[in-house]
C-alpha cells in the first residue's frame, strides 16, 4: 500500500500543530464553539452524545500492522479499549476527551495516519472496493486511482468550504462493490476500442434526506484528465450548489434541478478551460503512485482446490466458513478472507484492542502485513495461501472472527444510532443484535441465501438502509423510538432505492417483522433464488399484506 | 481606523467599502472607495472618470462574470463572506487570477477569520479583512499553516505531482 514520502508526511504533521493550537485557541476562549465546529468536524471530531467521537481516516481501507498495533495502543491509552469500523471504512473511536486529541493525532503521524476530512462540507474518504488488486473480475486495480484523488482533494484550498460534504468511490472491477452510483461522484475505470484506459463518470447519487441513484454524465474520460474534470464537477458544485437549505445542499440536488444533461454541459464549459492545464496527470506521477499497489511476493503455487475440499468435508464448521468468508483470489494458491466483525452480541463492526493487536499479527504472518476495512464493517485480509486457510481458520475462531456471515442476513450493516451518535432518532445496534438472536440457526441462515440487512438511526443514513435488501431506518414517534422497514434495495451495478413497506414498528416487533418478511421471501423463493431476486419478481404486495395482517 | 492584512503585512486602512444602499450621488469624487456591484453596473462610466481610487465588491452570491469584461477599472476586488462557511468566493478568486488575469488586489471581506486565510491566499487572495473583533497579527500567523500543499493553485502553479518529478 501507499507509503509516504517527506511531503506527505509534512503535510500531516503541519495538520497536527495546526488543530493542536486550533483545540488550544477554542479552550483559551479565542474561538466560539460555532468557529471551531467546521475546523474540528474536518478533522473527523465530533461532539457527540456522551462524549467527542474521533473519525480517522483510513483511505480506500488499507491498513498496515503497524498501523493496527498503533490504533491498538491508541484505544487503550485514550479510549475504551476499543474502535469502531465505519460504511466509509473509516475507524471511529467513541470515549476520547478533546484535550487529548491532538495528542492522538501526533500518534497517528508517527504511522502515517490522520483524521483529516472525514467529517465536514469537504471531499470526504474516497472508497473502493474491499478486494482491490486481488479480486478476479477486475479490469484494473482503483487503488493508485484512489490515492491520486486523496491527494488532489486533501486540503483543496477551493474545495474545503463547500455546499456540504462530498463521497467519491472508485470501481475498477465488473461488478460493483464499492456502492459507486449512491456518492456524489462514482468512477468506473473502463477502456475504449484501442485499449486506453478511462473512467466512466457518474454525479449526483446518494442516500440520506433525498436517496437517489447518481447520473452517468460521461461515458469516457481518459485518465489524464480525471483531475481536472473531477476540479470543474467540483467547482461547479461549489458555486452553485444550494446554500441555503442543508437539506438541499447535495449536489444530487443541484444535478437534479439543473438535469444531468445540463450539468454535464456546465462541466464541459468550465472543463474546457481547465482542460491540459497542470492538472493533467502524466504517466510518471500513475507509476510513482502505482509503484506501491504492485502484487506482493506471491510464491508459485497452485490451488488446493482438493485439499480445502476433504477439509471442509470433514470440519462441516471451515466448510461453512469457506463457503462464506473466503473470496476467489487472482493468484493461484492463495484467497482473500473476510473476517467478520458480526458476531451476536457485538455492536457491528466493533473491534476490541487485543482484537486490533491479533489482527495486526495475523496481518504479518498470513497476508504480507496489510488488512483493508470493508463498507459493510468486516476486515479483509487479501492474500492469504490456501493451504494456511485451515490454520487460519481456527485462530480466527479463538478471536471471534469466524462467525460464517458474510452477505448473510445476520452480516447486518448498522450505524451507531441512539447509543452514541446525538443525531440519531432510535438505537440501532440493538436492532441488530435482536435480528441476530432471532436468527441464530446457521443452517437455516445459509437455505436463506445472501441478504443484505442495513440499519440507520435516522435519515442521515450512515447505516445505508435505502440500499439494504432489507432496510431499518429508525424514527421517531411522538418522542418514541420506531422503525420504518423497506425492502428491495440494492447497492450493487444497477443500484435500485428500497421501497417502504408502510407505517413503522416498535422496536420489540421488529424480531417478528423481520421473520415474517423472511417467511414471505421463502414462501415466494423459487429454488435457490436470492432475496432480490424473489422481491423483484413477487414485489412488495405479499410482504405488506403479511407483516400488516390483523393479528388473529 | 480598521487594520487590515495586504500583501503578508497589516496596515492601516484608507479605502472606503461602501454599503449596499449608498446613493451614488453622496460618492465623494476623491476617495478611495469600494462600490457595490449594484453601483458599478448602473453607473460605471460615472464612477471611472472619478479622482480616487476605485474597487468593487460582491455579495457571495453575485458572480464574477459580471465584471470579467472591467477588470482595468479596479485596483480591488473585494470579495464578501456573510459566513466564513460560504466557500463560493474560493472559486471567484481563483477565476478572477487564473482565468481573467486579474492583477490587482483581491480582498475578503465579512466574517473574515483567521483559519481561513491560509486556504484564501490560496487562491488568489492577497488582502484580508478581518472580522473587527479579531487581531490581525494572530492572523497573519495562519498564513504559514503550512508549508507543502498538493495541489496547483495561485500561490503554486504545479501540483505537488509535478514538482515530485522535478529534479531537487
Ligand atoms: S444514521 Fe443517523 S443515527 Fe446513525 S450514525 Fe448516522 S447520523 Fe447517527
Amino acid at each position: 500500500m501507499y507509503v509516504y514520502d517527506q511531503y506527505d508526511q509534512q503535510i500531516v504533521e503541519e495538520r497536527v500543530k495546526q488543530f493542536r493550537d486550533q483545540i488550544r485557541r477554542y479552550l483559551a476562549g479565542e474561538l466560539t464553539d460555532a468557529e471551531l465546529l467546521p475546523l474540528r468536524l474536518q478533522n473527523g471530531l465530533y461532539i457527540q452524545r456522551y462524549a467527542p467521537m474521533l473519525r480517522l481516516a483510513v483511505p480506500y481501507g488499507n491498513l498496515r500492522s503497524e498501523q493496527l498495533r498503533k490504533l491498538a495502543q491508541i484505544t487503550r491509552d485514550y479510549d475504551k479499549g476499543y474502535a469502531h469500523i465505519s460504511t466509509r471504512q473509516n475507524i471511529q473511536l467513541n470515549w476520547p476527551e478533546l484535550e487529548d486529541v491532538p495528542d492522538i493525532l501526533a500518534e497517528l503521524a508517527t504511522v502515517q495516519m490522520h483524521s483529516i476530512q472525514t467529517s465536514g462540507n469537504c471531499i470526504r474518504n474516497t472508497t473502493t472496493d474491499q478486494f482491490a488488486g486481488v479480486a478476479k473480475d477486475e479490469l484494473i486495480d482503483p487503488r493508485p486511482w484512489c490515492e491520486i484523488i486523496r491527494q488532489w482533494s486533501t486540503f483543496h484550498p477551493e474545495f474545503v468550504r463547500l455546499p456540504r460534504k462530498f463521497k467519491i468511490a472508485v470501481n475498477g472491477a465488473v461488478r460493483d462493490r464499492a456502492a459507486i452510483e449512491v456518492h456524489d461522484i462514482g468512477l468506473e475505470a473502463v477502456k475504449n476500442d484501442a485499449g486506453e484506459l478511462g473512467f466512466r463518470v457518474l454525479v449526483g447519487g446518494g442516500l440520506g434526506r433525498t436517496p437517489i441513484v447518481g447520473s452517468f454524465i460521461n461515458e469516457f474520460m481518459p485518465w489524464q484528465h480525471l483531475l481536472s474534470y473531477l476540479e470543474a464537477i467540483l467547482r461547479i458544485y461549489n458555486r452553485y450548489g444550494r446554500r441555503d437549505n442543508k437539506f438541499k445542499a447535495r449536489i444530487k440536488i443541484l444535478v437534479k434541478a439543473l438535469t444531468p444533461e445540463v450539468f454535464a454541459q456546465k462541466v464541459d464549459q468550465e472543463w474546457q478551460h481547465l482542460k491540459d492545464g497542470p492538472l493533467t496527470l502524466t504517466q510518471q506521477e500513475v507509476d510513482r503512485v502505482s509503484q506501491y499497489f504492485t502484487a506482493p511476493a506471491y510464491e508459485t503455487l497452485a490451488d488446493e482446490a482438493a485439499l480445502l475440499a476433504s477439509l471442509s468435508a470433514e470440519h462441516p464448521g471451515f466448510g461453512r466458513w469457506r463457503m462464506r468468508n473466503v473470496f476467489e483470489h487472482k493468484q493461484p494458491g492463495y484467497a482473500a478472507v473476510t473476517l467478520s466483525l458480526k458476531p451476536t452480541g457485538t455492536a457491528p463492526g466493533d473491534i476490541t484492542d487485543k482484537q486490533l493487536d491479533a489482527l495486526a499479527d495475523l496481518a504479518d504472518r498470513y497476508s504480507f502485513g496489510e488488512v483493508r476495512t470493508t463498507h459493510n464493517q468486516n476486515i479483509v485480509l487479501a492474500d492469504v495461501r490456501q493451504a494456511d486457510l485451515f490454520e487460519l481458520w481456527g485462530e480466527l475462531r479463538e478471536l471471534g472472527f469466524a462467525t460464517p456471515n458474510i452477505g448473510l442476513l445476520t452480516d447486518i450493516i448498522c450505524c451507531p444510532g441512539g447509543d452514541f451518535c446525538s443525531l440519531a432518532n432510535a438505537k440501532s445496534i440493538p436492532i441488530a443484535e435482536a435480528i441476530q438472536r432471532r436468527f441464530d440457526d446457521l443452517d437455516y441462515l445459509f437455505d436463506l441465501g445472501e441478504i443484505d440487512l442495513n440499519i440507520s438511526g435516522c435519515m442521515n443514513a450512515c447505516g445505508h438502509h435505502h440500499v439494504g435488501h432489507i432496510g431499518i431506518l429508525g424514527v421517531d414517534k411522538k418522542g418514541e423510538e420506531f422503525y420504518q422497514v423497506s425492502l428491495g434495495g440494492s447497492s450493487g451495478r444497477d443500484a435500485t432505492l428500497g421501497q417502504i413497506l408502510g407505517p413503522s414498528f416498535a422496536q420489540d416487533a421488529m424480531p417478528d417483522v423481520i421473520g415474517k418478511i423472511i417467511d414471505v421471501f421463502v414462501e415466494h423463493r423459487e429454488e435457490d433464488e436470492p432475496f432480490l431476486d424473489t422481491f423483484r419478481r413477487v414485489g412488495i404486495a405479499p410482504f405488506k399484506e403479511r407483516v400488516y395482517a390483523a393479528n388473529h | 481606523m480598521q487594520r487590515i492584512i495586504k500583501n503578508g503585512v497589516v496596515v492601516d486602512e484608507s479605502w472606503h467599502l461602501l454599503p449596499q444602499d449608498t446613493p451614488f450621488e453622496s460618492v465623494s469624487n476623491s476617495d478611495d472607495v469600494i462600490v457595490p456591484l449594484s453601483m458599478w453596473l448602473e453607473h460605471g462610466r460615472a464612477l471611472t472618470v472619478r479622482d480616487g481610487g476605485l474597487g468593487v465588491w460582491l455579495e457571495s452570491d453575485e458572480q464574477i462574470e459580471d465584471i470579467a469584461d472591467d477588470l482595468q477599472h479596479f485596483q480591488v476586488i473585494a470579495l464578501n463572506f456573510p459566513v466564513f462557511t460560504d466557500g463560493r468566493h474560493f472559486s471567484s478568486a481563483r477565476l478572477l487570477r487564473e482565468r481573467y488575469g486579474y492583477k490587482g488586489e483581491i480582498r475578503a471581506i465579512g466574517d473574515v477569520l483567521r483559519d481561513q486565510v491560509f486556504l484564501m491566499h490560496r487562491c488568489g487572495f492577497d488582502a484580508f479583512a478581518i472580522r473587527p473583533d479579531r487581531d490581525p497579527e494572530d492572523a497573519l500567523q495562519s498564513l504559514r499553516d503550512f508549508s507543502v500543499t498538493y495541489q496547483a493553485a495561485v500561490d503554486q502553479p504545479l501540483p505537488l505531482f509535478r514538482r515530485r518529478a522535478q529534479p531537487a
